[in-house]
């Protein structure tokens, strides 16, 4: 059969010194292979494909796991039941569960769909007005660092892809530095470490006994650490257990990074989101600013402005002059050019628009503080919900003391399985909650899932 | 609120003691500057420039006539359509499932058998760029020891790519600067003499920087070396339609390498051929045995998608499924595509005449001979 003696000539040829092959014919679908003609036809190509010179070069790859936090949401999609919640993803819906799309965000596109902007490349460190913007957002339009143009912004893929940018930094040019996280923390934050090749270790942070904050065991392992260590904090909301340090405690920690020569390296995720107001959220990273410590930023304005999907984030890196602020900057276009060339356009004409237009930025402030207050009243409602069902005298007083979008409940795996499997309520593992895709309508059926799960399941 | 007074009060302290704080010496003293890009220098150095009789021949980026910008009106249409809508949820890490069946239609046939049996791994990326960046990464962890074959020369970014995805790289013969055209000869010895089962790197069609492309004669005799040799063949298609002005023909070399039962990787990109350069909307797709092979293929590229940039823009990608989605639409884009690839055939038509014309004793048939077939 002619499939065979191409299958047999085929393999020979592989194992043949490569110096004895020769193609010197150049008519269709024929070639001579040291003497002997083969023929190429369209059914013998398909019969070949199970040689071995077809076998797919990926034929050893395992399936990956799902996602554990985006693969919440896959599962819930695939639940029929009429009870399901889905409080996996930070992600704000409004009362009735829907997706919200800011009115100024609507605003801002009209706007750009008017203009008839053109979809040009951006530079590789992005739209220039939105990089103005976010730095002026983050620290203040009149902050001496910005002023002092020592602040280094390059537009980036929302939080993970600005992270990634800084994760990239420090494997570049601080080899050997590690980073410090918090236990826990947002878990793609293990991830983009991991695939930086950037080194990492954990410093104490949630209590379960308190359901709070490990100060002590915080500033303890912060101390530890070897000087040079970078240090990574969240600005405002903690992920996943929404438990921030109190103004005290930040001077503290401020102190003690600086007095250890480390490098803070901050993601702010929830700017505005937290207690409402855009400029109480920055207080932390301002104060790091303040201290005359150099410090990365990484924002993102996927909660903020809804602009999950648009992918807008930035990289900032404040240093101590604006001579070191260029030079950073052009080595994080140096990282991003190979990643992505240059970042999309979409979202940051949002941003630079409804930050860069008075009458919108007002506006988007009034929705910050409507968004953030729907969760405080949520929060409230379930805090409520849940003391006047369970009768075991727990202290739940911490869902009021935690701050944006999330709640840790201190339900562990099985307790949070519970959750899904018998009350089709979708979560994280670790027993974090999103209160953003909870209503007050909701609060009844919750507070009885979460009572039951932790009290007749360990 | 107690918390904002105590801690700007606390930043007030804090600031008027910075004038005394020693600042400690820069964390970043050491980090040099680095050089300008190649080409996307070009444009800053453009833009800088004062001359009223500027050009800008440097990136690749579709101008009309009068040199500007172009948004396509079947896009400008989609997005009409798409506006206000509440598609701003995150995506999931592999992207818009519309838009990467459209993408997979585009590339490997409408009807392909492939499609049909769900024997491609695919994910959307960030343009051609991503798309490279996201096969590099994976090439990298799977098959840690292997190379990837450039052809010399090559656009500038596929050396950063692999690069920094940690792939060493070799080059493979590819452009005769005495013919201005292929070196086809060199390009089927390197193909020969690297190691069996070696990663090469092709571009599909209007092959960037030089133009030149390889004959239909010669991409079947290159397919039937590297099925020989056991090679990968992974194909980065940045002009599907631009190059011809059909996007069915520009797809012919990956659609011979099908035939002859190469199972392909492919970058696919939209930001010239729809002019969506600043959405960074593109495709990558890994052809695989069967199913369930693509299926554990595309959960290991969303593995790596989600530390990078945990799931891909959706306004470009919403673009592209409206488009090429609806009937109307994409017809209205393939009239388009085929305008802004006449365009550029006549200005290399035009150029060479003027060349000519102005009595150059050099040849200048290969700016027509360069991507016309």
């Amino acid at each position: 059969m002619a499939s065979s003696s191409v299958l047999s000539v085929a393999t020979q040829c592989v194992s043949r010194n490569a110096s004895s092959l020769s193609i010197n014919e150049t008519h269709k679908g024929k070639a001579k292979l040291g003497g002997s003609t083969l023929r190429f036809s369209k059914s013998s190509g398909r019969i070949s494909m199970t040689v071995a010179v077809n076998v797919s070069r990926f034929e050893a790859i395992p399936m990956a796991p799902p996602d554990p936090i985006l693969g919440v949401s896959e599962a819930f999609r695939a639940d029929t039941s009429d009870a399901k919640l889905n409080l996996g993803v930070g992600a704000y819906r409004t009362e009735e569960l829907q997706p919200y799309v800011l009115n100024v965000v609507k605003k801002a596109e009209n706007l750009m769909l008017e203009r008839g902007d053109n979809k040009e490349y951006l530079p590789i460190e992005g739209l220039a007005a939105f990089n103005k913007a976010t730095a002026e957002l983050l620290l203040g339009a009149d902050n001496p660092a910005i002023k002092e143009q020592r602040v280094a912004t390059v537009q980036g893929l929302s939080g993970t892809g600005s992270l990634r940018l800084g994760a990239a930094l420090i494997e570049r040019y601080f080899p050997g530095a590690k980073v410090l996280i918090s236990a826990p923390t947002w878990g793609n934050h293990k991830n983009i470490f991991n695939d930086a090749r950037v080194p990492w270790s954990e410093y104490r942070y949630y209590d379960p006994r308190t359901v709070g904050l490990d100060f002590e065991g915080m500033i303890e392992d912060i101390k530890a650490a070897p000087e040079g260590t970078f240090v990574l904090l969240h600005g405002c909301a903690h992920n996943p257990t929404g438990i921030d340090p109190t103004p005290e405690q930040w001077e503290k920690i401020a102190d003690v990074i600086q007095q250890k020569n480390h490098i803070p390296f901050f993601d702010v995720a929830y700017q505005g989101f937290a207690s409402g107001s855009l400029d109480e959220d920055a207080a932390s990273v301002r104060l790091f600013v303040a201290c005359g410590m150099e410090v990365l930023v990484a924002q993102s304005y996927s909660k903020n402005l809804g602009l999950y999907a648009e992918r807008i984030g930035a990289m900032n890196v404040i240093s101590s002059s604006s001579e070191s602020a260029t030079r950073v900057k052009s080595q994080l276009k140096r990282l991003a050019r190979p990643m992505y060339s240059n970042p999309p356009v979409h979202g940051a004409k949002i941003v630079a628009n409804v930050v860069g237009t008075p009458a919108l930025f007002d506006e988007w402030k009034a929705e910050m503080e409507m968004m953030a207050g729907r969760i405080k009243n949520v929060r409230q409602k379930l805090y409520d919900s849940i003391s006047s069902k369970d009768k075991s005298g727990k202290d739940w007083s911490f869902i009021l003391k935690q701050i944006g979008m999330f709640s840790y409940t201190g339900l562990n795996k099985n307790q949070s399985d519970n959750m899904t499997n018998k009350w089709h309520v979708y979560m994280t593992k670790d027993g974090r909650i999103s209160l953003a895709g909870l209503s007050l309508a909701k609060c009844e059926y919750l507070a009885d899932a979460i009572i039951d799960s932790f009290h007749n399941v360990s | 609120m107690a918390i904002r007074n105590s801690l700007s009060g606390q930043l007030l302290r804090r600031t008027s003691a910075v004038a005394e704080a020693r600042f400690m010496s820069s964390w970043f003293r050491s980090i040099e500057p680095a050089p300008k890009d190649p080409i996307l220098g070009v444009t800053e150095a453009f833009l800088a420039d004062q001359s009223p009789n500027k050009v800008n021949v440097g990136v690749g980026a579709y101008r009309d006539d009068n040199g500007k910008p172009v948004v396509l009106e079947c896009v400008r249409e989609a997005e009409r359509r798409i506006a206000g809508s509440q598609f701003m949820e995150y995506l999931p890490i592999g992207g818009s499932v519309k838009m990467v069946e459209e993408s997979l239609k585009l590339a490997y046939g409408e009807n392909s058998e492939f499609i049909k049996d769900k024997r491609i791994g695919a994910v959307q990326a960030l343009s051609g760029t991503g798309a490279c960046r996201l096969f590099a990464a994976f090439q990298h962890r799977f098959h840690p020891n292997s190379q990837i074959y450039i052809p010399v020369p090559t656009w500038a970014n596929h050396h950063n790519i692999w690069r920094d995805a940690g792939v060493p790289m070799k080059t493979f013969r590819y452009y005769h600067p005495e013919s201005r055209g292929l070196d086809f000869s060199g390009l089927m010895e390197d193909i020969k003499n690297a190691p069996d089962g070696s990663f090469f790197l092709l571009h599909a069609c209007a092959h960037n920087p030089t133009g030149v492309d390889p004959s239909e004669e010669q991409w079947r005799e290159i397919s039937s070396l590297i099925k020989v040799k056991g090679h990968f063949p992974f194909f980065d298609m940045a002009y599907q339609g631009f190059a011809s002005g059909d996007p069915a023909r520009d797809a012919k070399a990956i659609r011979i390498f099908l035939e002859d039962g190469h199972l392909i990787g492919l970058a696919q990109s939209y930001a010239k051929n729809m002019g969506l350069y600043g959405q960074r909307v593109g495709c990558l797709s890994v052809l695989c045995e069967d199913e369930k092979q693509a299926v554990a293929v595309k959960s290991q590229l969303q593995l790596l998608a989600r530390p990078m940039y945990s799931n891909p823009p959706v306004h470009g990608a919403l673009i592209v499924s409206t488009v090429l989605g609806d009937p109307e639409l994409k017809n209205l884009w393939l009239k388009e595509v085929k305008v802004m690839a006449d365009r550029i055939i006549g200005m290399r038509a035009t150029l060479r005449e003027n060349l000519e014309k102005l009595g150059s004793p050099l040849p200048w048939q290969h700016i027509t001979n360069q991507v016309s077939s």
